[in-house]
């Protein structure tokens, strides 16, 4: 079966309770959310002056992106499909409010009066249709029209998306810059295939310099690391195209992994029950050139 | 629900010209407690609809907002501390929306609904 959920169910059968309780369960999932929204965040690019905003979460789920605005001191509203992942939003005492309804058939929020929306993992659903009465573009443009409509002047919203395909790419954010957006899409890591994320960060109102589009992360084979308090994650750099077609082989040609990983692993096979050679000072020792 | 919510919420059912604002059936209301910042009811001010915020937040029981309000209240404390109480605190646990065009309801019992 595929790996993609949008192929498999509708959102709102999909997340039922099994599946809502795997996302409150999991710390892995919870950690790659709340990753996702702080850098959701970022790109928003609200005014850094400690004033509270009135953010919009689409697609909330069980509020575990809007724990992140929670934390960064934002009022926010969320909306979602299916009534099991609000059930567990409730359970967990999220701060938002949260809406149960479809963002295919528009929000219904009054003109101009949310400062910023983010979504993570979601607009990529209403590529699908589920129901006979379901017309991916219908509903795109109903979603895009509705968030153009309830945004202030100026406001952004970023949208983390997992487009299956080009065409898919290409229809949201089409739809997107006929609602009258305007910006583009980020891809932080490009080259990774697990830690590539695509944000599209549109702004509300015509063009001009506030609209630029920010640049991705690790763009520039910089390497995803795991602490972001090492501060790398600050050079944001362009993709040079000849780094591309770089041989692999000589990316390859690093340094071991070290002794302090190989003491690590030794000690996880250990903990299996295998039978592993003691801990020597010859263990992961650098070998001569000539060897 | 906060009234924050209800103050930005519309029918968006088609055909409906106005959707806004939803009548408030209040059962159970509750006060939560939230930091106060001046700062950010400033900010909303502007995009507050205060007569539906009045009307909503008499219907949960709380007197205490004036009829009109323009921004030059905004400068004097005991008209922010009001305002702070209705919007972000007072919470309606039980009862339900309706659209003032076509009467749907839209309950707020358990899961919280638009």
């Amino acid at each position: 079966m595929s790996s993609r959920p949008e192929l498999q169910a509708p959102p709102e059968i999909f997340y039922d309770d099994v599946e809502a309780h795997k996302y409150t369960s999991s710390s892995r999932i919870i950690e790659i959310q709340a990753k996702i929204s702080e850098r959701a965040l970022e790109l928003l690019n609200l005014p850094n002056d400690g004033v509270p905003r009135l953010l919009l979460d689409i697609g909330c789920g069980s509020g575990l992106s809007g724990e992140t605005l929670s934390e960064n001191g934002h009022q926010w509203i969320g909306l979602d499909i299916s009534q099991s992942m609000l059930n567990v939003a409730l359970e967990r005492e999220v701060e938002g409010d949260l809406l149960l309804g479809d963002m295919g058939q528009g929000l219904g929020l009054r003109p101009g009066v949310i400062d910023g929306a983010i979504s993570i993992s979601a607009v990529q659903w209403l590529c699908n249709a589920d129901k006979s009465s379901h017309e991916p573009r219908l509903r795109l443009k109903a979603f895009f029209g509705s968030l153009y409509k309830c945004l202030s002047r100026g406001a952004r919203a970023v949208l983390q998306v997992y487009p299956e395909n080009l065409a898919q790419r290409e229809l949201i954010l089409g739809t997107a810059m006929r609602a009258g957006f305007a910006g583009g899409v980020v891809v932080d890591y490009p080259h990774s295939t697990k830690n590539r994320k695509e944000y599209l960060v549109l702004t509300c109102g015509p063009s001009s310099l506030s609209t630029s589009v920010p640049i991705g992360k690790g763009e520039d084979g910089e390497s995803y690391s795991d602490d972001d308090s090492s501060g790398d994650d600050e050079e944001d750099q362009t993709v040079s195209i000849s780094d591309r077609h770089r041989p692999r082989k000589k990316q390859k040609t690093k340094k071991g992994k070290g002794r302090a990983w190989l003491l690590k692993k030794k000690e996880q096979m250990r903990r299996k029950g295998n039978v592993v050679p003691p801990d020597t000072k010859y263990t992961g020792r650098k070998r001569k050139a000539r060897f | 629900m906060r009234l924050l919510t209800h103050n930005m919420q519309a029918c968006n059912i088609k055909g409906v010209t106005n959707g806004f604002p939803f009548r408030v059936e209040a059962e159970e209301v509750m006060e939560k407690q939230v930091d106060f910042n001046a700062d950010f009811l400033r900010n909303l001010f502007p995009k507050i609809e205060w007569k539906a915020l009045v009307e909503a937040s008499r219907a949960m029981g709380y007197h205490e907002l004036p009829d009109e309000a323009d921004s030059s209240l905004l400068d004097s404390d005991d008209f922010l501390q009001k305002f702070h109480r209705a919007l972000p605190q007072l919470h309606l646990e039980e009862g339900a929306f309706v659209c003032p065009e076509t009467g749907r309801k839209f309950p707020t019992a358990l899961i919280k609904c638009i």
